[in-house]
């Protein structure tokens, strides 16, 4: 009533109180009263804790001593939501993979959106929903997190920044620098679901495939290969954006090592080689979210793959080629046929074909 | 998957190899045409596999690097224009123009998209009725059906914010060329499987008998290649020069007839420039004079602009066979896919691209052989 009696006497148009509607506001990043309802009526439903729920400027989380590990990644897939997950549970995965990737137990989280002016609450709701989901599933907590709001097309819907903290253990200290001439090459499953089912929900596509993301918390398989053997599991690596062709070669320039791969061992699924010729892309550089590449001492391998086997993300588990002291900083695949070729990072974005 | 694993088979391949090292009693030269069998070549690792049974040249049969930089240059002056959505296929977009390339200019504020079919173009042209809508029709026959069709479907629908940037080629005049050249070496010819789905193989018998050439219709995947090269190798020990269909899962002798015809209704044959080779005449496909309110370059006034190419470039010489892409003193060197001087190192179906990125166990960089 005052608000409203206020607005009449300063002469502005009259309207009802702003607070509800259905879609993000530009109020709603102003720090005013439609920020504080979206914290209260939306993001701490989902996400509140004893520790988010302090409101304060930062986080005040326990920590006894021990070494963090910390991991910052920005999301900004588009579409927003896409078979298999949304830009929430992939912001929540991508950033724990990153952790458990260098072998830390993820346990902290924090979360920035910026959200474009006419975003529908509802497809907020459901992100921010995805988002604890996969949060929870993963045991993680999430203690701070920020919104801001941009005007109408200065922003493709929401983007969201995660943070991700985790504890590492002196016995388990995987890195990209630590893979040894004959380690063992396992990856986690099949390969190119995520970028493929990203291509295939974008606009312009004129097939339709059943192909959904593999966006999953990889957590729970790297704690198999600890338990299993900790000390040989010498680097790991969740093959995203470049595809498994890019990460390999991260590897293997950072260790200095050649890998030799294997192109009949790898699992490329049906629906995936099908719009990759159709589209003429190369599954080894499409995108993945939850499957890992490992190097492994070859005297732990069996116990690592089968380690990796026994839990459901790691089903498809297999052993796809080895370091090498032959060609350093090179992967090179040994083809079907019996040849063999270079696999190089790409300059860029994998570029369609003409025919 | 059916249509696709059956030729990748390694036991058949393995068996063809066999074939073709009993069959030939020396070493043949043959010239695959497309540039999607040199990838196929390279990326498989079959010229590893078939050793000193056959050299293979490879061909001028990529869409991307034969198109002129006058061209690529006219795309770029097209796509800056403020009022123009430039859409183009994916390989395009990092093909070096004189002063950048497509997706530089993207990045500094021009809209350029990349498309999967001519038709989507006249889609957005059609939902976007206050921007020109600016599609680049390069390609062999094979995409010419299919930009004809989104030409003749605007003028059908009267969409004028439409229009094409045609880079058209046909590849026999490139074959003959290729022949009429003193220094010719290739043998036999692996003809482009998928330009004859579309035209058929009539206008080779004249070229196979003239030249007393073998040639064998070829498909792309690895066993299509290797019976092709068994297919010539016959061919040329038993003292023929016949056309032949090894892709008869997808070619007759007449082609895909009602393509043909679009192609035929919408574009005429003019002379072309290719880049690095020169013009040739009659090898290129323009819009017919009554399409000609849908032609980019009149549209846009960029009919007369002529560009001269880099001297240290030597595509041109790649793309006609009488150079390997490693033995140019600028592979790998002075030109890699981050740093392209020619467009053969840029397109995923170029030979200088194949042999950098698969192929560099075998051949060293910086022009040794």
């Amino acid at each position: 009533m005052t608000a409203s009696a206020s607005r009449s006497l300063s002469g502005g148009p009259e309207c009802p109180a702003p607070l509800a509607g259905d879609r993000v506001q530009l109020g709603h990043g102003s720090g005013g009263k439609l920020s504080a309802q979206l914290v209260k009526d939306l993001f701490l439903p989902h996400l509140g804790n004893d520790v988010l729920g302090q409101l304060g400027d930062a986080a005040v989380v326990p920590m006894v001593g021990i070494e963090l590990a910390v991991s910052t990644d920005t999301f900004v897939v588009s579409p927003i939501e896409f078979p298999g997950g949304n830009i929430g549970s992939l912001a929540v995965h991508g950033t724990l993979n990153d952790l458990a990737m260098q072998g830390a137990r993820p346990r902290y989280l924090t979360a920035g959106f910026v959200l474009e002016e006419g975003l529908p609450l509802a497809t907020l709701d459901r992100v921010v929903a995805a988002m604890a989901r996969a949060a929870r599933d993963a045991g993680v907590l999430l203690v701070a997190g920020d919104t801001k709001v941009v005007e109408r097309g200065r922003a493709d819907g929401l983007y969201v920044n995660t943070t991700g903290i985790g504890a590492l253990e002196a016995d388990f200290r995987p890195a990209p620098d630590l893979v040894r001439p004959g380690d063992v090459l396992l990856v986690s499953g099949a390969i190119g679901r995520h970028g493929m089912a990203i291509m295939a929900a974008r606009e312009g596509l004129s097939f339709r495939t059943a192909i959904t993301s593999d966006s999953a918390c990889l957590a729970p398989l790297v704690e198999r290969l600890r338990a299993a053997s900790p000390a040989d599991v010498h680097a790991l690596r969740d093959p995203t954006r470049g595809g498994v062709a890019s990460a390999l070669n991260e590897l293997a320039t950072a260790s200095g090592v050649g890998v030799e791969m294997d192109e009949g061992s790898l699992l490329v699924p049906d629906d995936v080689r099908a719009a990759c010729e159709v589209l003429g892309l190369d599954p080894l550089y499409v995108a993945n979210e939850g499957i890992l590449v490992g190097f492994v001492a070859p005297a732990a391998a069996d116990a690592a793959l089968a380690a990796l086997q026994a839990h459901p993300l790691g089903r498809d588990a297999r052993v796809i080629g080895r370091a090498t002291v032959d060609h350093p900083r090179l992967v090179v695949l040994r083809t079907r046929l019996g040849g063999s070729r270079v696999v190089d990072l790409l300059p860029g974005d994998q570029l369609p074909r003409i025919c | 998957m059916r249509y696709l694993e059956e030729y990748r088979d390694p036991a058949v391949a393995r068996a063809l190899v066999e074939r073709i090292h009993r069959t030939a009693s020396r070493r043949w030269t043959l010239m695959e045409v497309c540039g999607g069998q040199t990838h196929t070549i390279v990326r498989q690792g079959l010229d590893e596999l078939l050793g000193d049974a056959v050299e293979m040249i490879h061909g001028p049969g990529c869409p991307v690097c034969v198109t002129p930089l006058e061209q690529i240059d006219k795309a770029l002056a097209i796509a800056a224009r403020p009022e123009v959505l430039f859409t183009s296929f994916g390989d395009m977009l990092r093909v070096p123009g004189s002063e950048c390339d497509l997706q530089q200019l993207r990045a500094r504020g021009a809209a350029v998209r990349v498309v999967y079919s001519p038709l989507d173009a006249l889609e957005l042209a059609r939902r976007q009725p206050d921007r020109e809508v600016v599609f680049f029709a390069v390609g062999f026959e094979t995409t010419a059906p299919a930009n004809a069709m989104a030409v003749w479907r605007a003028r059908e629908l009267g969409v004028p914010n439409f229009s094409v940037l045609v880079s058209h080629v046909t590849v026999p005049p490139a074959m003959t060329a290729i022949l009429d050249s003193p220094d010719n070496r290739v043998q036999g010819f692996l003809a482009a499987g998928h330009v004859c789905s579309v035209m058929g193989w009539t206008e080779y018998e004249p070229i196979a008998a003239a030249y007393r050439v073998p040639i064998v219709v070829t498909g792309f995947e690895p066993v299509d290649i290797l019976e092709g090269m068994a297919m010539c190798i016959a061919q040329l020990e038993a003292g023929r020069h016949e056309v032949e269909n090894q892709y008869v899962r997808s070619v007759t002798r007449s082609g895909t007839v009602p393509a043909r015809r679009q192609v035929e209704r919408v574009f005429e044959l003019v002379d072309r420039k290719w880049r690095g080779i020169g013009t040739i005449p009659r090898s290129g496909l323009a819009l017919r004079p009554e399409f000609a309110a849908w032609d980019a370059e009149r549209k846009f006034g960029l009919a007369d602009v002529t560009v001269a190419e880099p001297a240290e470039c030597h595509a041109g010489e790649v793309l006609q066979g009488r150079l390997k892409p490693h033995q140019c003193p600028a592979f790998g060197t002075l030109c890699t896919p981050e740093r392209p001087l020619g467009a053969p190192m840029v397109s995923s179906e170029g030979a200088c691209a194949a042999y950098y990125n698969y192929g560099r166990l075998r051949t060293p960089a910086g022009g040794a052989a």
